[in-house]
């Protein structure tokens, strides 16, 4: 024990550390960064020179055209043009001519919307993204009201603030010689067709031997409710008609996108049921329909619904040109929409499915309350990716002599008032940037959604 | 509730036949199966009630009359008022397959460049791959061929004043003029010695790979692979005299004269599929490698493999399973996205054959159908090849 203790003694232990010495400076530090990222060898810092000089060399002349050559104000070509072609500019000048963006934005956003009335789609506007917004940010609450003012209530008064309401209804069931067409015709029509489907609901409920009560009050319930919005249609508001051929611009790229999608998304879910159905029938039938929509072409689709929808509908029907680029638009999303849908319906574990009807849901129960909610939710990136290709995809029914926002550059270019040299590259930097913005950040709003909805296992 | 008792002798709760999951099932199908037959019923009907009423007769023999228009690109000899709409057909197919075929090559070569490039340690490389990506991919198709055409090829110099590229091709708004290639009597020799250099490297690489599996001795195909593609073509060729020539291009008062002629439509629909497509290979490519657990590279360096035969060898193969099917769907959207050269005339299917025979013709139904029945004939022939390719390679196992 002694010995120990002298020996302990002598031994001696350092009690404070000592100061680490530093990295090396080669691999730490802004120089170490510096050499990790950019210069980790020969190859690698070979690249980065002619990279970066290749990025000068496009960087510079963007920059150069975008703001130092940039015109923002003047009032005609003038402004836009050099000495030699009549205008005030160098003869060297290379530069945008913002100021004709200037005077021809409001033709960009609301196209030929006739001007005392744009005040409609502007309403329009503020109430999409007032709607919107808040339903794309999960934390704010009240998603279900959100919910229902989006596929009610904006519907409804994006309709008729934009046509102006007034639709004169006259009837679709009864022959012509009992009743002359009028309200009063559509009305009893109306009233009809509910009668005929309350008593279809109570012959299959009493067929079933369930009690009709619920049925019965779904029915009226869903009959009233239309028949309400069907009533605010046909009122008349004061509002001067607009017809959808002056509609134009962003408004009509967005009236096309956001119809089409809210078109597609229940229609892509039935047919995704229908897919994935055990009815040989009802699977055949979706299959067919979805693999046709994605085997063509929107272009051909697009040129289909304006030739052939006028053929397939009975003499005296007419639908406008814009309801046809709907319908194309619209078919053809729902395709690709069923698609994404059937790639949620089969990550959902089989457990669940079993668990719904050990529990004696009914098909509709188990897909409505167990299997959706959480076969959409994982698919909401998916759901905003179609929406992304849905919005490019709207330039074009220039095809079939819309003008959306893409459209209506390419008809301001007729112009002889602002005719320049460089009109079509200011336009077209105008148009990528516009483009870029919405679509950038719908995509970043779908890879936040991405990692929120990754539960990570 | 009620108590039954679990008796087979006992009546069973008389079930309504409705509520029988069979009988349902088959009601609901009939009802459907009669709506489609009805609504396609109605549509025949008012289809051929309004074309009786507009005076146009169905079928397709109008495929067989001349069609009295031009078409500025035809692969296939073509004569305005002499050939007939199934020519036309013909041009347009040819054509739509050309502006594919080339554009799904480019797209390739450029999206995995850039995919690779996005992976890259090098933050320059990332960061302007990055950029691209996401500059080409969220901006409309319709519109980078318009910033193609419009913007860039239009605004090129009169061919008067045609930019020269080196000392062979003129560059002007009316296109590109490049030499055009005349085969001499002995040309056929070269093509075939080339064919055999091409066969021979087939079949020497087999045969490398079999006796490598058996004795495990690698032998070297590089080089005389190598030797037979090039050289034993380009031997044949200068024994035989060089049978070749080039008529260049020479500037002419209106347009330049010789050569041949690439229509500046072309050429900016090629550019616009081209670098949009890239963008989305890009993203595949990307996902792919990424799709690779890393355990996979360092079980690769374990065995002692250096970083380029652990990519070729061991990653590469296992991210072809989760890029080639993604891939064909790219191939296929952008055949698809090449009917866009109606916007901007390219003669293809869609423009010459959907859009100007139909509106000479008025046959919408019939050409309609065409078109949609090419389309998705081409499509449905690709996924089935590559679908039987990946059961080869077995990628899609699992």
């Amino acid at each position: 024990m002694d010995s120990l203790q002298e020996r302990t003694d002598q031994v001696f232990v350092r009690t404070n550390m000592l100061t680490p010495s530093a990295p090396p400076k080669r691999t730490s530090g802004a120089i170490g960064w510096v050499r990790a990222n950019f210069f980790s060898s020969w190859g690698s810092a070979l690249a980065t020179i002619i990279v970066l000089y290749i990025s000068y060399r496009i960087a510079v002349p963007a920059i150069n055209f975008i703001f130092v050559n940039g015109v923002w104000s003047g009032s005609s070509r003038d402004v836009c043009t050099n000495t030699a072609q009549g205008g005030v500019q160098p003869p060297e000048w290379f530069g945008g001519c913002w100021i004709y963006v200037h005077s021809y934005f409001a033709q960009f956003i609301y196209g030929f919307y006739p001007a005392p009335e744009r005040w409609r789609a502007d309403l329009v506007f503020a109430l999409f993204f007032g709607g919107l917004i808040p339903l794309l940010v999960p934390r704010v609450p009240f998603k279900a009201f959100n919910i229902i003012f989006m596929i009610v209530v904006f519907p409804v008064a994006t309709f008729i603030l934009l046509t102006g309401g007034h639709v004169h209804f006259l009837g679709f069931l009864l022959p012509n010689w009992l009743i002359s067409p009028s309200p009063l015709k559509f009305a009893i029509d109306y009233a009809i067709l509910t009668a005929i489907a309350l008593a279809a609901g109570y012959a299959i409920a009493r067929g079933t031997q369930s009690d009709p009560r619920p049925t019965l009050h779904g029915i009226t319930g869903a009959m009233g409710l239309f028949a309400i919005v069907l009533i605010l249609m046909a009122m008349n508001f004061g509002l001067q008609p607009v017809e959808t051929s002056r509609w134009g611009g962003l408004l009509l790229t967005l009236v096309l996108a956001v119809t089409g999608m809210a078109v597609a998304l229940p229609l892509g879910i039935i047919l995704a049921l229908g897919r994935r159905s055990k009815m040989p029938v009802v699977r055949l039938l979706s299959t067919i329909f979805i693999e046709f929509w994605r085997g063509v072409p929107l272009v051909s689709v697009l040129f289909m619904a304006s030739v052939m929808l006028p053929l397939l509908l009975p003499e005296g029907v007419s639908f406008d040109n814009l309801l046809r680029a709907l319908v194309g638009v619209a078919m053809f999303s729902a395709a690709y929409m069923a698609e994404v849908v059937r790639g949620g319906l089969q990550a959902i574990p089989k457990g669940q499915y079993e668990g719904a009807k050990a529990l004696g849901l009914t098909y509709w129960q188990m897909m409505g309350m167990i299997v959706l909610p959480q076969a959409l939710k994982i698919v909401i990136p998916g759901i905003v990716n179609i929406f992304i290709s849905l919005f490019k995809d709207t330039t074009l029914v220039l095809t079939i002599g819309l003008f959306d926002f893409l459209g209506q550059i390419q008809a301001s270019f007729a112009d002889p008032n602002w005719a320049s040299s460089v009109q079509v590259v200011t336009a077209y930097s105008f148009a990528a940037g516009m483009y870029f913005i919405f679509c950038f950040s719908m995509g970043q709003y779908s890879k936040f959604m991405e990692r929120r909805l990754d539960t990570g296992h | 509730m009620e108590q039954h008792e679990a008796s087979p002798d006992m009546d069973r709760p008389k079930a309504a036949v409705f509520n029988d999951p069979k009988i349902r099932g088959l009601i609901y199908q009939t009802v459907l199966l009669l709506a489609v037959v009805y609504l396609a019923y109605v549509g025949i009907g008012n289809v051929s009630g309004n074309l009786r009423k507009a005076h146009i007769a169905s079928g397709f023999g109008f495929l067989g009359n001349p069609a009295g228009f031009a078409i500025s690109q035809s692969l296939v000899p073509y004569n305005e008022g002499v050939s007939t709409y199934f020519d036309v057909y013909l041009v347009g197919l040819l054509n739509t397959l050309l502006v594919s075929v080339l554009g799904v090559i480019a797209a390739t070569v450029l999206g995995f460049i850039v995919g690779v490039c996005r992976l890259s340690t090098n933050l320059v490389v990332r960061g302007v791959a990055t950029i691209y990506v996401e500059a080409f991919r969220n901006i409309p198709l319709l519109l980078h061929i318009f910033i193609w055409y419009f913007g860039v090829m239009r605004l090129l110099p009169v061919p008067r004043e045609s930019m020269k590229l080196g000392s062979f091709a003129l560059l002007n708004n009316r296109g590109v003029f490049v030499p055009r290639p005349i085969l001499g009597d002995l040309s056929w020799a070269t093509a075939s010695a080339f064919a055999i250099g091409i066969v021979a490297w087939i079949v020497l690489s087999r045969w490398s790979a079999t006796r490598q599996r058996r004795t495990g001795h690698r032998f070297p195909v590089l080089w005389p692979s190598l030797g037979l593609v090039i050289l034993l073509p380009l031997l044949v060729f200068v024994l035989t005299g060089a049978p070749l020539r080039f008529d260049y291009p020479k500037l002419g008062t209106f347009q330049p004269s010789g050569g041949i002629a690439i229509l500046p439509e072309l050429i900016a629909l090629f550019l616009a599929l081209t670098s949009y497509t890239a963008a989305f290979i890009a993203e595949i490519v990307r996902a792919g490698i990424m799709s690779v657990s890393k355990g996979q590279t360092e079980a690769a360096y374990a065995l002692g493999l250096r970083p380029s035969p652990a990519l070729r060898l061991v990653v590469i193969p296992q991210a072809m399973r989760v890029i080639i099917p993604l891939l064909t769907s790219q191939y296929l959207s952008l055949m698809k996205n090449s009917s866009l050269a109606v916007a901007i005339a390219y003669p293809d299917l869609v423009s010459v054959f959907a859009g100007t025979a139909l509106n000479q013709t008025g046959q919408a139904v019939e050409i309609i159908a065409m078109t949609m029945v090419t389309y998705l004939g081409i499509s449905l022939l690709t996924s089935a090849g590559m679908s039987w390719y990946s059961a080869q390679k077995s990628w899609m196992e699992r």
